[in-house]
């Protein structure tokens, strides 16, 4: 049998998804992929964030090479002009023709535009793909007023993006009320209230009859009222129509008001043809929202790879998200248009917070919920909806904001099949799974499930679960940092700078026992020299050091050290690079080129360190802390000095920012980069903090590493000037100073911070937590004790005693030898060691 | 045989060679012994092989001291591992041990005795 041929039309969010989840099933089949746009999928969820300083490009979900790596063929910017069934095969616009066994319609759907006199004006747009979103750009740049048609999801996203771009926005909606289909009469006011607050102004109501252009503004809409509205530009969004063109023409069923029809197995008219997502009809029903487009997918893919059990039961369209800022929630029959059903309301004007439930008429059970303003309850709601969970006997106690603490809706009380990520359809049973599996925190849960990094809606009930779950096996989570404290790091830090306590002998007498150990001492060290910020080689701190720190060198595998000066920036001069050199030659030193843009010495050993040092210090070095859990490099790209392309000077910012925090202890090592310009040659976005310039400041990214677990950095706020982009990095970097556990990289630390990336900004940007004053404080105390630890210790004879190889001897380690390789020195194996020794008996 | 045995102990530094709760190393009849000072211990004194017999490098002056479960112990500083300071047992590895030395305080000198 020769392996079956799977033809996808389609490449958007659920023709990927569809593809990924077969290629994971691992089934022998030979998968082509056909495009219309000229790039493969991206994330259409979040295209209003380019507006807001997201690259296009973050928002890719494959890359040509994702689909080469899976054998999967792929052809973009071609698109699928007629399906011959007969023949099985496919004719594109450019002629192409290809054959299947099975064929995936993925097509998706188009923007409606209403049938108006004049929409097909130039400066009348469409919010879909990102090519539409640059010309949005291009028209917002000679604008000043931009209207929204639409007043439902899309299009308040859409109003969010003419917002952002400084256009004076209007929404026009021909219903009577915003988000009709998800909101009731009483939180669509409620909306339109919070909306109008932010200056965008709402008209609904309105049927536009016409559009024409005129001279106060480009355009005029006339409404059939007889009123009228002006502006430059417009964007329709009133909904998505199914393209079904393709099924139309080839003769497959499709609705009456469009879709091409499937059944629970997502089959067409046709057994050999499938749809999916937005093109699909099922039930008489579009699902324009993309989990069920996911489901769609995988259950085709399921039923591909052989397992014919799968099969698609419609899905439930609740949905949170935020709107211009606004927290919206909708579940259920939000109507309340079940027959018998009651509701109970709350409403509060002055906070602007609307909440309603709808129960059946026993009040027994939830049937649907509208939140506006205050999206907190929506995650309990809806697992009471989903999972048919009886409600407490006074329901609205779920709604409104008591003295006391609401009743709880427990994790232990959730079955198994309930959904708590819905955006990776994560149950509590694969968490439970993931558990079983060794996962033992709620930083593991997510990396090894992908819950709640989606929207990150569900990160407070994903911690209850997988807390409950922990504490129900007896897995007592005990996050003392060792033997000798019952603390966590956290909790040694508060210790330590509320009790001002400066050694760790004070720190073991009062708050731990027995004598201390390689984790605790070093982890309190850390917190001792980010605190108080003395020398780490006086004396109450010299045996707490890794040797790293001891010697203030990076230890090698045959226990001699590397040198790393500080190269701030990545820019040295000719002099000190010879200066490099010279000693290195010197000393007969390995040299290689750091990742970080400094230069690495090898092979020296630890009596050797002080003299190096005296003559890198007098050539004007400066310990480059290699060896600490501290800031390391802030690399640079070239920036505006030289580069044709740079529109800041990244030299310039990041050596203020290398020379700013060098020396800061902290939890682990801290890596940053600054960029001078979209193309991001630093590649500030793996960094801890790295920062992109604009042409309008700085954009801030946070929490990107390298390494064993890559992960980017999220983009933390847009074109900040050179003060303010410098007290938010002050802030982040003491927080996490302050709240990380041991070794614990930034990356993990946001995870496992409850809210994440939203919550650090509430910290950083809006000092929820009212220390943002402190943290600076903190850190201006940090800057200011500053000192170079090798020019200390060259200078201090009691310092020197300790890099004696022996103390009663000058001979040298006879253990380490060196050899050449490359016109370099590098360690000798151990059967060359012994070769070499033998022949110089 | 006391009065052989007597006889190999080598003075080798003086107290203020030695670093307070940490290790450093000296040169016995040529072989690197590791000396840790722990003075509110009651030995005090402690001394083990300087070569790590898992990282294969002559390090162990340069690791971390303290306790575990009651056991005075130092840790190797190039993989981890710890070593007990009073038998040379490691403690995650089974079957491996570094060398013991005998160590002593006379006044203000530091003695070792020689592996015979």
């Amino acid at each position: 049998m020769s392996t079956r041929k799977i033809l996808v039309v389609g490449n958007g969010m659920v023709g990927h998804h569809f593809v990924e989840s077969l290629v994971g099933l691992d089934t022998d089949v030979d998968i082509t992929v056909i495009g219309e746009e000229p790039r493969p999928a991206y994330d259409r969820v979040h295209l209003s964030e380019v507006f807001s300083g997201r690259e296009p490009a973050d928002l890719a979900m494959a890359t040509r090479e994702t689909y080469e790596n899976w054998g999967v063929k792929a052809h973009f910017g071609d698109p699928v002009v007629r399906i011959e069934r007969a023949r099985r095969e496919v004719v594109t616009q450019g002629g192409r023709r290809f054959s299947y066994d099975k064929m995936v319609l993925a097509t998706g759907s188009f923007p409606f535009v209403p049938p108006v006199k004049g929409a097909d004006n130039k400066r009348c747009l469409v919010y879909r793909t990102i090519d539409d979103l640059g010309h949005i750009k291009a028209t917002a740049k000679d604008s000043e007023i931009g209207v929204v048609v639409g007043g439902g999801l899309l299009g308040l996203e859409c109003a969010n993006a003419l917002r952002n771009l400084g256009l004076q926005t209007h929404v026009v909606e021909f219903a009577p009320g915003l988000m009709g289909v998800q909101l009731d009469d009483g939180g669509s006011k409620m909306l339109r209230r919070k909306i109008e607050a932010l200056g965008v102004s709402v008209h609904t109501g309105k049927n536009t009859q016409q559009i024409v252009t005129d001279e106060a503004t480009a355009l005029r809409m006339d409404f059939a009222d007889e009123s009228a509205l002006g502006t430059d530009m417009i964007v329709f969004s009133a909904g998505i129509r199914p393209r079904d063109q393709l099924a139309r023409d080839s003769e497959l069923a499709v609705g009456e008001r469009g879709g091409i029809v499937v059944d629970y197995k997502c089959k067409t008219s046709d057994s050999d043809i499938f749809a999916i997502g937005e093109c699909a009809l099922f039930g008489g029903r579009i699902y324009g929202l993309v989990a069920p487009g996911y489901r769609m997918a995988e259950v085709v893919a399921s039923q591909l790879a052989g397992q014919a059990e799968a099969t698609f039961q419609g899905a439930d369209m609740s949905t949170k998200l935020k709107l211009l800022g606004v927290d919206v929630g909708s579940i259920g029959d939000a109507h309340g248009r079940t027959e018998g059903s009651i509701s109970y309301v709350f409403s509060d004007e002055r906070a602007e917070v609307y909440k309603r439930i709808i129960t059946s008429g026993d009040g027994k059970t939830l049937l649907g919920a509208v939140l506006v303003g205050d999206c907190e309850d929506y995650d309990t709601l809806l697992q009471y909806f989903l999972n048919g969970i009886e409600l407490p006997a006074e329901p609205e106690s779920l709604i409104v904001p008591a003295a006391g603490d609401k009743p709880l809706l427990g994790a232990a009380a959730l079955p198994m099949t309930a959904t708590v990520c819905s955006c990776h359809n994560v149950t509590k049973g694969c968490i439970i799974d993931a558990l079983d599996g060794g996962c033992c925190s709620l930083g593991d849960v997510k990396g090894e499930t992908k819950a709640s990094t989606g929207c990150g809606g569900c990160a407070a009930m994903l911690k209850n679960v997988v807390e409950t779950e922990l504490s129900a096996r007896g897995v007592v989570v005990d996050k003392s940092i060792c033997e000798h404290f019952p603390y966590t790091r956290q909790e040694l830090f508060h210790l330590a700078q509320v009790g001002e306590i400066k050694t760790f002998q004070d720190m073991l007498g009062q708050h731990g026992s027995g004598r201390g150990c390689d984790i605790c001492k070093p982890a309190i060290a850390s917190i001792m020299a980010s605190l108080w910020n003395e020398h780490v080689l006086e004396l109450p701190h010299v045996g707490l050091q890794d040797t790293n720190d001891t010697f203030l060198a990076n230890m090698q595998k045959d226990g001699t050290y590397s040198v790393v000066p500080r190269v701030a920036g990545g820019e040295i001069t000719p002099d000190k690079l010879i200066v490099l050199g010279e000693v290195a030659k010197e000393y007969g030193l390995y040299t290689k080129i750091t990742g970080g843009q400094r230069i690495d010495l090898f092979g020296a050993r630890q009596h050797q360190l002080p003299e190096i040092w005296r003559k890198l210090v007098e050539a004007g070095f400066e310990t480059g802390h290699a060896y600490g859990k501290s800031l390391r490099t802030v690399k640079s790209c070239v920036g505006s000095t030289w580069c044709r392309y740079g529109v800041q000077d990244s030299v310039g910012m990041a050596i203020l920012l290398e020379n700013r925090y060098k020396g800061l202890r902290s939890p682990h090592k801290l890596k940053s980069a600054v960029s001078g310009c979209t193309r991001e040659c630093a590649e500030a976005q793996s960094k801890d903090f790295g920062v992109i310039a604009t042409e309008n400041g700085w954009n801030l990214y946070l929490c990107g590493n390298g390494g064993m677990k890559p992960r980017h950095a999220d983009l933390f706020a847009t074109d900040l000037d050179d003060e303010t982009l410098i007290r938010y990095i002050d802030r982040f970097l003491m927080f996490y100073v302050r709240t990380a556990d041991r070794l614990q990289r930034t990356s993990v630390w946001m995870d496992n911070l409850e809210g994440g990336l939203d919550y650090l900004r509430e910290v950083i940007i809006d000092d929820s937590l009212g220390i943002c004053a402190e943290l600076e404080q903190q850190m201006a105390a940090v800057v200011g004790t500053y000192q170079c630890e090798w020019t200390t210790t060259i200078n201090d004879p009691e310092k020197l005693k300790r890099f004696r190889t022996f103390v009663n001897s000058d001979e040298e380690d006879s253990g380490v030898v060196f050899v050449q390789e490359r016109e370099q020195i590098r360690p000798a194996r151990a059967e060359e060691k012994i070769r070499l020794v033998a022949s110089s008996k | 045989m006391e009065a052989v045995k007597q006889d190999q102990w080598e003075v080798v530094c003086t107290r203020s060679d030695l670093v307070v709760n940490s290790g450093v190393c000296a040169l016995v009849n040529g072989e690197q012994v590791a000396i840790y000072y722990l003075p509110d211990t009651e030995r005090k004194v402690y001394a083990l092989g300087n070569r790590d017999p898992i990282g294969k490098a002559n390090v162990m002056s340069r690791g971390i001291v303290g306790d575990l479960g009651g056991k005075l112990v130092v840790a190797s500083p190039l993989y981890k591992q710890h070593y007990a300071l009073e038998t040379g047992a490691c403690l995650e590895e089974e079957g491996v041990f570094i060398p013991c030395y005998d160590v002593q305080l006379d006044g203000d000198e530091v003695h070792v005795r020689a592996a015979g």
